[in-house]
């Protein structure tokens, strides 16, 4: 897998874009309506679809940090309220274990020449969605004041403690370790990676029982209480967007969040010192394990099953033209990992490939995980907060996801 | 009023009522009493960017089929009120008989989802809404007293707290009181502690919105109030006044067994309201700590997978449970009233 990641990321082969088939941009009829996450690079992305859509085009986008919680309802309806919804391979699970995104093989054979192999993701043979970026969680730090305090870039998550531990001591910095430790989706995140980095399983081989309570899941835990413990002791309200703004505010010298947020925290607004401080470095390992305790994220767009042909050709002809465009992703190189033909990753893609080689998986796509990660999200607040051994979290975590698997018919 | 005439009065509110609230409570309970059909699932191919693999998926076709056969879900009785996300009778009976103490039994129980709520819902509820009612009793009768020309814009400015749409408040306030917000500092150099923060600890959150829900609430006791004291007969007082009665035994001897019935009326609508907390909680990004049976409800209906109906239905089912059971004093004592002034 690794060396195929290797290869689709550094394959420049181009291959004749809009040579035949039907050029995507300029969509005069049907209304394209974007569900879409909050963040720089889709924002970035969105602007292109909006100018390949065209001034006639009747074209709205609604960002949220939500858009998880609100797709289901929202594409359920029947028109559904949104044409296209941005997804990634966790959210794409809940839309297709509903039937809420519908099959794109037509469309892609109609506009899709300028498509790569590796942009279709396909399930059972169909294409479901068209794949953009590749994302993925790993360490930044402030060169300068680990090279002040003699410390050198951490490469395991024991190394990431004592480096805070040290800057704390030193009196630079109260808190200077940060990650997206909010409760709810965030911090379900952030034990799904340290989990993984300690080789955990989540779900008994082939079934849906869920099996977190063990050494393993303690262990990442405890791990989880310590960086929480060099963290501002506000980490339960800070999502992702909220850490980047303590990055920039100078507050933090360590953190782990998304390759992405290189498109806001390496712009030109800001401080500019801390800008041209800021380094990124591989997702650490964690256990003595040799995976990084990251997942791997794909991001692209998915077509509502709800809405009407015209709506969804529209949509798609928009989305896929930012899709596939050259020109966005090499005049925003940094922005993320653009999995578009013909991109020159810029110096921040390091990290996600490193990752990739070193055994990251992607986070699991299966019909149940959204489910546990419902459960986490919520039960893990407790022991976070001093309140609750590790072993009763999981336990809970465990009794939280039999409830609500069993009312939704997986066990 | 004429039973008649009193009938055709109230007929269209009444048919709303019916329609609007009386039926979605029924559908509402006939959706808890079932569960998701059986999901099957399937081993299918899949490929990404990051390569192909088999996976399970679920099997689309003969899901619908399944959901089409049943619209409703799988009947599943009283389960859904049974399980671990609602009364949990499993697990209490476990814990009664496994605990060796009562403090143990307790720390058991509030940590099952549901009391955990049921817990921050009661307390709340009860301490913000005798505040609530002084305070109103306290600011209406200020604003009684100050000079007509400022009459209007200090009740503007004493109603502003009901104005602001909840989820805007609570957002304002969780920021100014951010560990760099303004009133998080003003704390921090008061106590003299450079790490303490208002977010940071479940008790502290509490206090938060529990003050909060005070600052929110007091408008409409307010509002209530200084409407009731304007029909304060001015006679007694008057008498009091002769009879050398000081401002404090008017207030105590006449105004206050006169707005009774009123601060009756404001227990009965703040308890009914802060039973149903709900916005301060997403406002001041408070789910971690304090969750009330309303934001389990919301948790249900937004959840990352499918939205969970019968779930949702069940805590609603409680909670109108709940509301009643909080009212029965409230309403017995109303009816004694009604009674004796008849």
């Amino acid at each position: 897998m690794k060396k195929l990641l290797i290869a689709l990321l550094f394959t420049f082969v181009s291959t004749g874009a809009y040579a035949d088939g039907h050029s995507p941009c300029g969509v005069t009829d049907g209304s394209i309506k974007i569900l879409a996450n909050e963040f720089t690079t889709y924002r970035i992305f969105m602007d292109e679809v909006k100018s390949c859509a065209g001034p006639d085009a009747d074209f709205s986008v609604t960002h949220s940090v939500d858009h998880n919680k609100l797709q289901v309802a929202a594409l359920s309806a029947n028109p559904a309220e949104f044409s296209a919804k941005l997804v990634t391979n966790g959210s794409i699970t809940t839309l297709m274990n509903d039937n809420l995104i519908r099959p794109l093989d037509d469309l892609v054979a109609k506009y899709g020449s300028a498509l790569q192999d590796n942009q279709k993701i396909v399930i059972d043979g169909k294409i479901y969605a068209v794949a953009f970026m590749a994302n993925a969680q790993h360490l930044w730090y402030r060169e300068s004041i680990l090279n002040d305090l003699g410390i050198a870039v951490p490469s395991t998550y024991e190394e990431v403690i004592a480096a805070a531990e040290k800057i704390k001591a030193s009196g630079k910095m109260a808190n200077p370790y940060a990650g997206a430790f909010k409760s709810g989706w965030n911090l379900g995140q952030e034990f799904v990676n340290m989990y993984l980095g300690h080789g955990g399983d989540f779900f008994k081989a082939g079934t849906a029982e869920v099996s977190v309570n063990n050494a393993k899941g303690v262990a990442a835990l405890n791990m989880l209480k310590r960086l929480t413990e060099v963290s501002n002791p506000d980490f339960l309200t800070q999502d992702t967007n909220a850490v980047k703004e303590e990055w920039e505010s100078g507050n933090v010298a360590l953190m782990h969040i998304w390759n992405s947020g290189a498109a806001s925290l390496l712009d030109d607004e800001g401080d500019q010192a801390i800008k041209a401080d800021t380094r990124l470095a591989p997702s650490p390992s964690v256990g003595g394990g040799s995976k990084p305790a990251t997942t791997l994220w794909w991001d692209g767009f998915g077509i509502a099953t709800n809405t009407s042909d015209v709506n969804a050709e529209a949509s798609f002809r928009a989305l896929l033209g930012a899709a596939t465009s050259t020109e966005m992703a090499n005049a925003n190189p940094n922005a993320t990992i653009w999995l578009i033909d013909g991109y020159s990753p810029g110096d921040t893609a390091g990290p996600v490939v490193d990752a990739a080689n070193r055994g990251a998986t992607p986070y699991p796509s299966l019909p149940y995980m959204s489910l546990l990660h419902g459960a986490l999200s919520t039960e893990l607040v407790e022991f976070l907060q001093g309140n609750e051994s590790a072993e009763k979290a999981l336990a809970d975590v465990e009794a939280a996801y039999v409830a609500k698997a069993t009312e939704q018919g997986f066990l | 009023m004429p039973h008649r005439t009193f009938f055709w009065f109230f007929f269209p509110s009444g048919l709303a009522m019916l329609l609007f609230i009386g039926l979605p409570i029924i559908s509402s309970f006939f959706q808890s009493l079932h569960i998701e059909p059986e999901q099957i699932l399937m081993e299918v191919e899949k490929c990404d960017p990051f390569g192909c693999k088999t996976e399970t998926k679920v099997d689309i076709e003969a899901t619908t089929k399944l959901q089409e056969e049943q619209p409703l879900g799988r009947f599943n009785g009283l389960g859904t009120y049974g399980d671990r996300n609602h009364l949990a009778f499993d697990e209490i009976k476990e814990a009664w008989t496994n605990s060796s103490s009562m403090a143990e039994f307790t720390d058991i129980l509030l940590n099952l989802p549901f009391y955990k709520a049921l817990l921050f819902t009661l307390t709340f509820c009860f301490a913000v809404t005798p505040p609530v009612v002084v305070l109103g009793f306290i600011v209406a009768l200020s604003v009684n007293t100050i000079t007509k020309s400022l009459k209007g814009p200090t009740i503007f400015g004493v109603i502003l707290p009901m104005i602001v749409t909840p989820l805007i408040g609570s957002l304002v306030l969780f920021w100014m009181i951010d560990a760099k917000g303004i009133l998080g500092s003003f704390i921090q150099f008061l106590f003299d502690d450079p790490n303490l923060s208002l977010k940071s600890s479940s008790q502290l959150t509490w206090i938060t919105l529990i003050i909060y829900g005070i600052w929110h609430n007091t408008p409409f006791a307010f509002v209530v109030f200084y409407a009731a004291l304007q029909t304060v007969p001015q006679d007694p007082i008057e008498a009091a006044i002769i009879d050398g009665a000081s401002r404090y035994e008017r207030v105590r001897h006449i105004v206050i067994p006169h707005l009774y019935p009123v601060a009756t009326f404001i227990i009965l609508i703040c308890l009914m309201d802060n039973f149903r907390v709900l916005e301060p909680i997403i406002g001041f990004a408070a789910e971690g700590v304090a969750q009330s049976l309303s934001w389990m409800i919301y948790n249900d209906l937004r959840s990352e997978n499918k939205m969970l109906f019968g779930s949702a239905g069940a805590t609603s089912m409680l909670t109108i449970i709940g509301v009643a059971i909080l009212l029965t004093p409230v309403l017995i004592r109303t009816w004694r009233e009604f009674r004796t002034e008849r």
